[in-house]
């Protein structure tokens, strides 16, 4: 009787708790569809006759700021860079992990290391560098984030390599196959679980960025946090609240989709990073 | 056998290493070459010493962010891993809903910085504007703004990693403490505890890196007003490079002192609590 009565109050207080929790996306949802003048004035009254409008906010804040052109950069560069970090980094994992000597040891120590780096420290650099090479386009920054983020990724793939058994791979040999169909057809199909992890840390992770692509990028080509940025700075009184809270929607919608597709290796993604760091 | 495999290094290693060398290597140690130069664009520097370096610590921002960053990441260190380990016991717990919760409480964090500062500006400053005033009225509301955004952010994800560490604590140790009589109290401080150390150790180094480096979210939230008083770190660093002319340098210098600020603090924390963890 008295676990009975603890657990009621205890799903109570959680109730309770997961109400506070989703109140500030529920509240932005909720005046995404009220005339933007009833925003910041009134921003808990729900939307009435006077101030509801309909899907109006969503179709002024796609045209206004480019959005809709921020939306389609942000996919491709999500998706270009988190393939080329899962194939450049698991190819490099492996050969670090089978190669004899100092030099691959060095290199992974570089790896490791380039994770506690706060992106300060090379953002105005970098932003050189990049410059100079030309990289500053949507393609560019491809590149770019395979250099970012490989400390991680080849840090969590190597940790998987190693315990993958070397008669694997050397019955492959054995039977005459070179070095690349023995990765791609024994190797990387045992580490996809891993991959697949991986990929979703890198992608919540660039999809999400901000400063890396306003710098590299600047305000011309836009993604999704840039261009929410610069509408929001785009001026106290003059900003256009409505749209802005249908960008912000439209912005967490994705998310929210990919969470409930890929929820099961969000969760081990999260248990897998926390334990190899 | 390997023999022929490492002639491919050209195919398998170099693709990731150039993009590394010259995303993080070559910025990085150019990073540090730069912080000893005054200069305004990179062919343009004049070797200055320690002078940069002095510069910063005698700079009031970059004194003031500091004591901001610290205090922000103590309290939030408390703040997120006191709830996210309650919520872990709570829902670790045979209840109905347990992984509807769980998806709730991490929601927050798969949303970025920027975009999550600005959904929480509308709630804090709406529930603000009944008393007449904003988030950047005062330097305290912007600190516990971005604390409270903060927790609501890193909860979720501590949250999970202290589940699964309460996942593989043996319920033989439980049971066996229940059996010698240890309330639940006792159960959790003696046995559940020890045991999850390094989901502590995790944690809090995840929560302290994180507060530490946080940008988005201050960016988002309160951009450091009132008068550059809720800047944090890195914030300040950010706006010493590009809104100070003349201050590049000391912008290089400050980040250098951020890096190894951070090194050390995670490194000493790391050292500290790993002492502690034991093995079941």
């Amino acid at each position: 009787m008295k676990t009975r009565r603890t657990n009621l109050m205890l799903i109570a207080l959680l109730l309770l708790l997961a109400a506070i929790f989703l109140l500030p996306v529920l509240l932005v949802v909720l005046n995404s569809f009220k005339s933007r003048l009833y925003i910041s004035a009134a921003p808990f009254a729900l939307p009435d006759g006077d101030t509801f409008v309909g899907w109006e906010n969503y179709l002024t804040g796609l045209r206004s700021a480019g959005f809709a052109a921020a939306f389609g950069r942000s996919v491709f560069i999500t998706v270009g860079s988190v393939l080329l970090l899962v194939v450049g980094c698991s190819m490099t994992a492996w050969y670090l992990a089978r190669a004899n000597g100092w030099w691959p040891k060095i290199l992974y120590l570089l790896f490791v290391f380039s994770m506690i780096v706060p992106f300060q420290m090379v953002m105005y650099t970098m932003t050189y560098v990049v410059g100079q090479l030309e990289l500053d386009s949507v393609v560019g920054i491809l590149p770019v984030y395979l250099g970012f983020g490989s400390g991680l990724t080849v840090f969590i793939l190597s940790g998987f390599v190693r315990g993958i058994p070397r008669e694997l791979e050397e019955a492959a040999m054995m039977d005459g196959a070179g070095p690349l169909q023995t990765f791609f057809r024994v190797i990387f199909p045992v580490m996809r679980p891993t991959a697949v992890t991986v990929s979703i840390l890198n992608a919540m992770w660039i999809w999400n960025d901000y400063l890396l692509p306003y710098l590299v990028l600047g305000t011309d080509q836009k993604t999704i946090p840039v261009a929410i940025q610069i509408a929001m700075q785009g001026a106290y009184g003059s900003t256009d609240y409505g749209g802005l809270m249908a960008m912000l929607v439209l912005a967490i919608i994705p998310i929210i989709a990919f969470y409930l597709i890929g929820q099961k290796y969000i969760i081990s993604g999260v248990v897998a990073g926390a334990v190899k760091g | 056998m390997y023999k022929r495999f490492y002639r491919w290094f050209p195919v398998f290693v170099l693709p990731t290493l150039a993009a590394f060398t010259v995303a993080f290597l070559i910025p990085f140690v150019m990073g540090i070459w730069l912080s000893f130069h005054r200069f305004t664009t990179i062919k343009n520097t004049h070797f200055v010493g320690w002078e940069n370096y002095t510069r910063a610590f005698a700079d009031e921002g970059f004194m003031g962010s500091l004591r901001f960053s610290a205090l922000f990441t103590v309290v939030s260190l408390i703040t997120v891993n006191l709830l996210a380990f309650v919520l872990a016991l709570a829902l670790t717990r045979r209840l109905r809903g347990v992984n509807l919760f769980r998806g709730i409480f991490f929601m927050p964090n798969l949303i970025g910085g920027i975009v999550l500062g600005y959904v929480f500006s509308l709630l804090v400053n709406g529930l603000l504007g009944f008393w007449g005033v904003d988030i950047t009225y005062a330097a305290t509301y912007g600190f516990w703004g971005l604390v409270a955004l903060n927790t609501w952010q890193l909860t979720g994800y501590m949250m999970v990693i202290y589940i699964a560490g309460l996942q593989n604590v043996p319920s033989s140790l439980v049971e066996a403490a229940a059996i010698d009589g240890a309330g639940a109290f006792s159960t959790l401080w003696h046995v559940k505890l020890p045991l999850v150390m390094p989901s502590i150790t995790i944690c809090t180094f995840l929560t302290l890196t994180n507060s530490f480096k946080m940008f988005d979210q201050n960016l988002a939230l309160t951009a450091g007003a009132p008068e550059r008083q809720t800047q944090g770190l890195a914030l300040d660093i950010y706006n010493t490079f590009y809104g100070r002319i003349g201050w590049q340098g000391v912008g290089q210098a400050k980040a250098v002192l951020f890096f190894l600020l951070v090194a050390a603090v995670a490194g000493i924390q790391l050292w500290l609590t790993r002492r502690r963890e034991v093995d079941a």
